[in-house]
C-alpha cells in the first residue's frame, strides 16, 4: 500500500488546521437577527433541533436566494451542528440550490403525464424565453399536477395546461414583476368533474 | 356513470378551506363526539371494522395498523404521509388543497385511536401553496382548541406540526420521511423494526397517508357499516382517483372501489385524444401497466392483482396510439434513476443500467438480446432492494418489455438496416467513435 501523507499535527497531538470543521459559535458566523429567530422558532416545535434542517435551509434559500456556504454556517451555528451536517441535506433535495440561480424560478414538469402532452416543447420554449433574464428554468420530476399537464411551478405557484406560445408570456409577467397567466393558475381551477363543459352528474353521497 | 363523492363532498364551496366553512358542514362534530362519547378502543374497532386500507400505494389496513402501536405511557406519534410524488397521483394535492380540515379531523381522531399526542404533515416541497392552506387552516384549528393542550377539555394534548419537504420522491417511503423528519437525509431504513414499533425519534409511530386520514371523521361519525356501503367486500369505501395522460379530461374523480377502469378512463376521463387506449398504469407510475384489453378490471386491491398489476395509489396514467411504449419506458426509468437514493445496490446499479439499455433501445442502437437483458435486470431488482423504489420502476418496465415486445423489437429492427453488423456491435458496447458517427 502506498504512503499516505500524514499531518505532522496528528502525530504531535494537535488539532489538524485541515480538520473538518465542527459547530461553529454564532459570534463567528454574523447570522441575521430574523434569520437566527426564525430558525430558533421552528426548533420549538419540534421534540429534537436536528429536525429543523429542512424548514432551516429553506429560511436560508429564502433569504439569500440559495443555500450559500455563509448561510448553511450561520443555519448550522444556530441549530448547533456542523455545516457539512446542513450541507449534506442541502444537497439530498432538488429544491434546495447549493450554487446561485436566478431570483425567479420556473420548474417544468418532464415527466410521463406531462410529457404525453407537450412538456419537452414546453421546456425548450420556457428556456428560449428565459434567455438573458434573471429567470432559472429547469426540468423537473412529477410535481403532482398531471390534471394540468403539460405543467409548471412558477416561483412555487402551479400553472397549466400550458401552450408552447405561453411560455415566454409568462417569462415577460415575471420580469416585469405583473401576475402570471391568471386564467392558467391551479388554484383557480375547479375540480374536473365540475368543469364547464363537463357533462357527467355528480352523486353526493348521502350523510 | 356518476362519481360519489363522499371526501369531495361539498369540495366545490371556496369556503370550505376555512373553519367557518368547514363547520357549515357539521365539521368536528366528530372529533367533539370522539372526545367526549367514545373510547380510544371504540375508535379502532371502528377503524378496524370499516375495513378501510391505506390509500397511499400498500392498501394496509388502517385499523390494524393503529392496533399495532403499544399502549402505555411510551411518547407516540402520528405522522401523515402528504409526499404525493408517485407520477400519476394528485389526489391529495385536492383534498389538501380543498378541504384541509377533513384532513385535521382525521389526524386529530386518529390521534386519539393511536394514543399520540404529536402529530406531523410531512408535505413535498413542491406544493408550496397546498402548505400555506394547511398552514392557516391548522391555525384556526389550534385557535379553536381542536389542537393544542387538553383539546376540548379531554386533558388529552395534540401538538400538529405541518413540516414541508424539499424535493424528494423517495420521502413518501414511511422510513425514509421518518428520517428526513427527524433532520437527517430521507433513506429509508431497515425493516423490522416496523415504525409502530421503532419510528420517529424512536417512538411507536403510526404513518397513514392523506386520503386514508381523510376517511377518518366520516367513518367514525356514520359507523364501520356506513362505510361498507360503499365499494366491495376487501376494498370497501370510496377512491379519489386521478386520471391523466391522453384523456381529453383529465382530473382527480371521486368512484365508489369496484367500477372498471373504463368508467374513469373512457366516461369520466373523456375516453383517449388520439384512437384507442394501447395501455394504462392504473396505479400510479410504479404500478404494472395494463393494455386496451383489461379496461374492465374493475378498481379494487384485489382485481388489480388478479390482473396483475396493482392498485397502488390509484391514479390512472392512459397512453393512446400516438404513445411509444419504449419512449413511455424510458420516462419512467429517468424517474426512478432520479429519485434512487443510492442507498442499496440493486436500485442505484440497475436503474442506473436500465436508464442506459432503454436509450439503447430508443436511439436504436440495441439488439434484440438487449431486451432479455432489460428484463432480466427487472427481475434482479425486484424483491432485492431496503424499500419498494426498485421495484416500482421494475415492476412497470418489466411490464411493458413484456407485453409490448414486438413495438420494441420493431423499433430496434427499424433502426437496424442503418448500422452495419461491426458498428452495431460496437455502439452496443459503447465505442465512442461509432456512437459519435451514428446517422
Amino acid at each position: 500500500m502506498a504512503d499516505l501523507p500524514v499531518d505532522p499535527a496528528i502525530s504531535e497531538g494537535r488539532v489538524p488546521e485541515r480538520a473538518p470543521e465542527g459547530v461553529p459559535e454564532l459570534h463567528e458566523v454574523d447570522c441575521p437577527s430574523e434569520l437566527q429567530e426564525r430558525i430558533e422558532k421552528l426548533m420549538e416545535k419540534y421534540p429534537d433541533r436536528h429536525s429543523v434542517s429542512i424548514p432551516a435551509l429553506w429560511a436560508v434559500q429564502e433569504r439569500y436566494g440559495w443555500c450559500t456556504p455563509e448561510g448553511i454556517r450561520q443555519a448550522a451555528a444556530v441549530m448547533r451542528v456542523t455545516p457539512a451536517y446542513l450541507e449534506s441535506i442541502a444537497s439530498f433535495y432538488d429544491m434546495l440550490h447549493t450554487e446561485p440561480v436566478g431570483t425567479h424560478k420556473v420548474a417544468v414538469c418532464t415527466n410521463i403525464a406531462c410529457w404525453m402532452r407537450g412538456a419537452d416543447e414546453l421546456l425548450d420554449a420556457f428556456r428560449a424565453a428565459a434567455e438573458g433574464e434573471d429567470v432559472f428554468v429547469s426540468g423537473f420530476e412529477c410535481m403532482g399536477a398531471c390534471d394540468i399537464a403539460p405543467m409548471a411551478s412558477i416561483d412555487q405557484r402551479y400553472f397549466g395546461p400550458l401552450e408552447t406560445g405561453e411560455a415566454a408570456t409568462a417569462i415577460e409577467q415575471l420580469v416585469a414583476g405583473h401576475e402570471v397567466l391568471r386564467d392558467k393558475s391551479l388554484e383557480r381551477r375547479p375540480l374536473a368533474g365540475d368543469a364547464v363543459g363537463a357533462d357527467r352528474a355528480r352523486g353526493d353521497a348521502d350523510a | 356513470m356518476p362519481e360519489t363523492r363522499v371526501l369531495l363532498k361539498h369540495a366545490e364551496d371556496p369556503e370550505l378551506r376555512t373553519l367557518a366553512g368547514y363547520k357549515r358542514y357539521d365539521g368536528y362534530a366528530t372529533l367533539e363526539k370522539a372526545h367526549r362519547q367514545m373510547e380510544a378502543d371504540e375508535i379502532l374497532k371502528e377503524l378496524e371494522e370499516s375495513g378501510l386500507r391505506g390509500r397511499g400505494g400498500a392498501g394496509f389496513s388502517m385499523g390494524k395498523k393503529a392496533s399495532f402501536l403499544p399502549r402505555g405511557e411510551v411518547q407516540k406519534y402520528l405522522c401523515c404521509n402528504a409526499d404525493e410524488s408517485e407520477p400519476g397521483a394528485f389526489k391529495d394535492r385536492e383534498l389538501m388543497q380543498r378541504n384541509p380540515h377533513q384532513l385535521i379531523e382525521g389526524i386529530a381522531i386518529a390521534a386519539i385511536a393511536a394514543d399520540a399526542g404529536h402529530a406531523f404533515i410531512f408535505i413535498r416541497g413542491e406544493y408550496a401553496s397546498q402548505a400555506d392552506i394547511l398552514e392557516a387552516a391548522v391555525a384556526e384549528a389550534y385557535e379553536a382548541g381542536y389542537l393544542g393542550k387538553d383539546v376540548l377539555g379531554s386533558r388529552r394534548d395534540l401538538e400538529l406540526v405541518v413540516h414541508r419537504g424539499a424535493g424528494a420522491y423517495i420521502c413518501g417511503e414511511e422510513t425514509a420521511l421518518l428520517d428526513a423528519l427527524e433532520g437527517k437525509r430521507g433513506n429509508p431504513r431497515l425493516k423490522p423494526p416496523f415504525p409502530a414499533v421503532q419510528g420517529l425519534y424512536g417512538g411507536p409511530t403510526l404513518i397513514n397517508n392523506v386520503e386514508t386520514l381523510s376517511n377518518v371523521p366520516r367513518i367514525v361519525a356514520h359507523g364501520a357499516k356506513w362505510f361498507r356501503g360503499f365499494g366491495t367486500e376487501r376494498s370497501p369505501g370510496t377512491k379519489v382517483v386521478s386520471v391523466s395522460g391522453r384523456v381529453r379530461r383529465p382530473g382527480n374523480y371521486e368512484v365508489e372501489l369496484g367500477v372498471p377502469a373504463r368508467e374513469l378512463i373512457c366516461d369520466l376521463g373523456g375516453g383517449p385524444l388520439d384512437g384507442e387506449v394501447k395501455a394504462f398504469y392504473p396505479g400510479g407510475s410504479s404500478s404494472p401497466v395494463l393494455t386496451g384489453d383489461d379496461l374492465d378490471v374493475p378498481l379494487t386491491f384485489e382485481d388489480m392483482e388478479a390482473a396483475g398489476s396493482m392498485l397502488g395509489s390509484g391514479s390512472i396514467i392512459v397512453a393512446d396510439e400516438s404513445v411509444s411504449i419504449p419512449d413511455m419506458a424510458l420516462r419512467t426509468a429517468r424517474f426512478y434513476h432520479h429519485e434512487s437514493c443510492g442507498k442499496c445496490a440493486p436500485c442505484r446499479e440497475g436503474t442506473n443500467w436500465t436508464v442506459k439499455m432503454l436509450e439503447r433501445v430508443v436511439r436504436g442502437e440495441a439488439t434484440p438480446m438487449d431486451l432479455d437483458i432489460v428484463a432480466s435486470v427487472q427481475e434482479n431488482i425486484i424483491g432485492h432492494c431496503l424499500c419498494v423504489l426498485g421495484d416500482s420502476m421494475a415492476m412497470p418496465v418489466g411490464a411493458m418489455v413484456r407485453k409490448f415486445r414486438e413495438e420494441f423489437e420493431r423499433v430496434i429492427a427499424e433502426a437496424g438496416p442503418q448500422l452495419d453488423e461491426a458498428s452495431r456491435i460496437a455502439a452496443v458496447q459503447g465505442a465512442p467513435e461509432t456512437i459519435g458517427a451514428m446517422p
